[in-house]
């Protein structure tokens, strides 16, 4: 049923939908802008290869080893962020986002250009998952569990504390919130998301090199959180899903997909700010009144 | 009793001088804070507060040094405030505003990650919050859609919802109508005998007169006079910072 090149299309998408939702988190309930969520998709990617090929660990302990990592390097990389005030902060995470790539390319011990290769494929009581079905099922599980911590934690008083900073942080601090706190909070939790992301990426290609994890795929991440609708569930979910498998089925849009990226984020910007699917989006309302609209006249009928 | 102490308290924008050797302290009461515009008062709340330090000059509060504290930490020993340009969570409905203020002990600890914010408990003291402040049909509205006077009294609720001794009211009347402001004067009063303090600023005098058994009068950075309202209606000097006040503003125009 699956051949291997929808299969692939769909592990790229699930590794999206992670790293979609994972930065949903920072941007849409912290409210920090970043344009820097490459740097720890690389992380993640990176510290899963040095485990497995460095230190011959398995890929589980490698995955492991890249959420608890960037998790605490995004805590610390989010420090600045306590300091600067928004439109700074952009330009802080972009600057984030250069030094980790350069990192990664001229420190011998990650490889440099040629980066680090022959990950082994995870396996499970001698079952390999290379390239299969099940390497597919595991990534979306992954997805899944992201979109699970992402639900969990709105409903939580973290969540509630996140919408008050992002709203306004005079009146968080007034209720109690210590905005610092819940800032890096939202950074750990956003950058060891997508350091898991990072690994399962890593061990499908079998190998990480540095400019997978440029400035540009942060840009690429940021316009499917926005243009699917930014805070939202189903936004990011929804960006990643068509921004990752549309140039697929358009071909000749490859290698202009960036372009592409970063001239529909302008649009939303514009004219849609709260993404296609956000709240008060035309797409978002006009489906609402669609399936709302059979359940309302049959209540009509009844009243009648 | 836990009284707030202000000691000689100073502060300096550049060259402005915003207040100059200002010492005041609660007794159990309703304290008016009145003044010509850019007299300090809020200043002075932003200082209490934690959203400024002061240039000089010690705040205690029971006893507890406040001039080096944060806000979220201020508002953990019992002083809550509300803002005089106001500051709802817009897109948060009217419930969640007084959630994020019933949070106030748990947010600094690791619980906050883990435990949901919605639960029987929470939900009940929100609704009695709700339901003294009157805004209990609004629960389920987003906060920016509330008419600013009902905005304001959401002020006041999100402040009451951490649970406060001490309440500092930014022009809490501001914009009122008339029977608005009386209900309010109702609810300030209410508060007041469930053994909050508060201390208030306001510009209506007649409505600080009535409400508020000492006021203080601040002009300039400096603190003019402080009494009782039968001695700070009589008394010149308020009367001149008024009159001042009125004939820059009559040269303003
Ligand atoms: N953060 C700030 N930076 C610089 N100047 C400030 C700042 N806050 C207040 N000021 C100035 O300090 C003075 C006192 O302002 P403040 O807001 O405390 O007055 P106020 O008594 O509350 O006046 P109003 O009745 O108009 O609210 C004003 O001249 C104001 O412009
Ligand atoms: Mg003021």
């Amino acid at each position: 049923m699956f051949n291997g090149y929808v299969i692939t299309i769909a592990v790229f998408v699930g590794i999206w939908v992670s790293l979609a939702l994972s930065l949903n988190i920072l941007v849409g309930y912290a409210g920090q802008i970043s344009l820097g969520h490459a740097a720890f998709f690389g992380i993640g990617a990176y510290t899963s290869a040095v485990m497995t090929v460095r230190y011959g660990q398995s890929f589980w302990a490698g995955l492991l080893a890249a959420i608890l990592i960037t998790g605490i390097v995004g805590a610390i990389l989010g420090l600045p962020s306590l300091r600067v005030r928004h439109d700074f902060l952009v330009l802080a995470t972009m600057g984030v986002n250069f030094v980790v790539v350069a990192v990664f390319k001229y420190v011998d011990f990650f490889g440099g250009a040629m980066g680090i290769v022959n990950l082994p494929a995870p396996s499970l009581f001698g079952v390999s998952f290379r390239g299969g079905a099940l390497y597919m099922a595991l990534v979306w599980l992954y997805a899944g569990f992201v979109l699970l911590i992402s639900w969990y934690l709105s409903k939580t008083w973290a969540g509630l504390a996140l919408n008050t900073v992002r709203i306004d942080e005079d009146a968080a601090a007034a209720v109690g919130v210590s905005v610092p706190r819940f800032k890096i909070y939202a950074f750990a939790i956003s950058a060891a998301l997508a350091g898991g992301a990072g690994s399962f990426y890593a061990h499908f290609i079998g190998s990480v090199f540095p400019d997978t994890f440029a400035f540009v795929e942060s840009i690429a991440i940021l316009s499917m959180v926005i243009i699917g609708g930014v805070g939202t569930l189903r936004g990011p979910i929804f960006g990643a899903i068509l921004l990752k498998s549309a140039p697929e089925f358009l071909r000749f849009a490859q290698d202009y997909r960036f372009t592409i990226y970063g001239a529909l984020l302008v649009l939303m910007m514009l004219f849609q700010p709260s993404g296609l699917l956000g709240d008060d989006s035309w797409l978002w309302t006009l489906g609402k009144r669609i399936f709302r609209r059979p359940a309302a006249s049959m209540q009509a009928e009844e009243a009648s | 009793m836990t009284e707030l102490r202000v000691e000689h308290v100073s502060k300096r924008f550049g060259g402005l001088q915003a207040l100059q050797d200002v010492s005041l302290q609660t007794e159990g009461e309703i304290l008016g804070l009145i003044g010509p515009n850019g007299a300090g008062k809020t200043t002075l709340f932003n200082i209490i507060s934690g959203f400024l330090p002061p240039t000089s000059g010690t705040i205690t509060y029971d006893g507890r040094a406040l001039h080096k504290q944060h806000p979220h930490q201020i508002v953990r020993l019992g002083i809550a405030r509300t803002f005089q340009i106001i500051k709802p969570f817009g897109d948060l409905s009217v419930l969640e505003n007084v959630l994020s203020g019933i949070g106030m002990p748990v947010y600094p600890s690791a619980r906050a990650l883990f435990q949901r914010y919605r639960t029987s408990a929470t939900l009940k003291q929100a609704h009695a919050i709700l339901a003294q402040t009157d805004l209990q049909d609004w629960a389920q509205a987003p906060a920016a859609n509330l008419p600013i006077g009902l905005q304001r009294r959401l002020e006041i609720a999100r402040a009451l919802a951490t649970r406060p001794h001490l309440l500092l009211l930014d022009e809490p009347a501001a914009g009122l109508t008339t029977h608005e402001a009386e209900d309010l004067a109702l609810l300030i009063r209410s508060l007041h005998a469930q053994g909050i303090d508060i201390i208030v600023i306001e510009h209506n005098m007649s409505f600080a007169m009535n409400l508020c058994e000492r006021i203080v009068v601040l002009a300039q950075g400096q603190i003019i006079a402080n009494d009782t309202p039968a001695v700070i209606q009589q008394d010149e000097r308020v009367i001149n910072a008024y009159l001042g006040q009125e004939e820059a503003d009559v040269a303003h125009s």
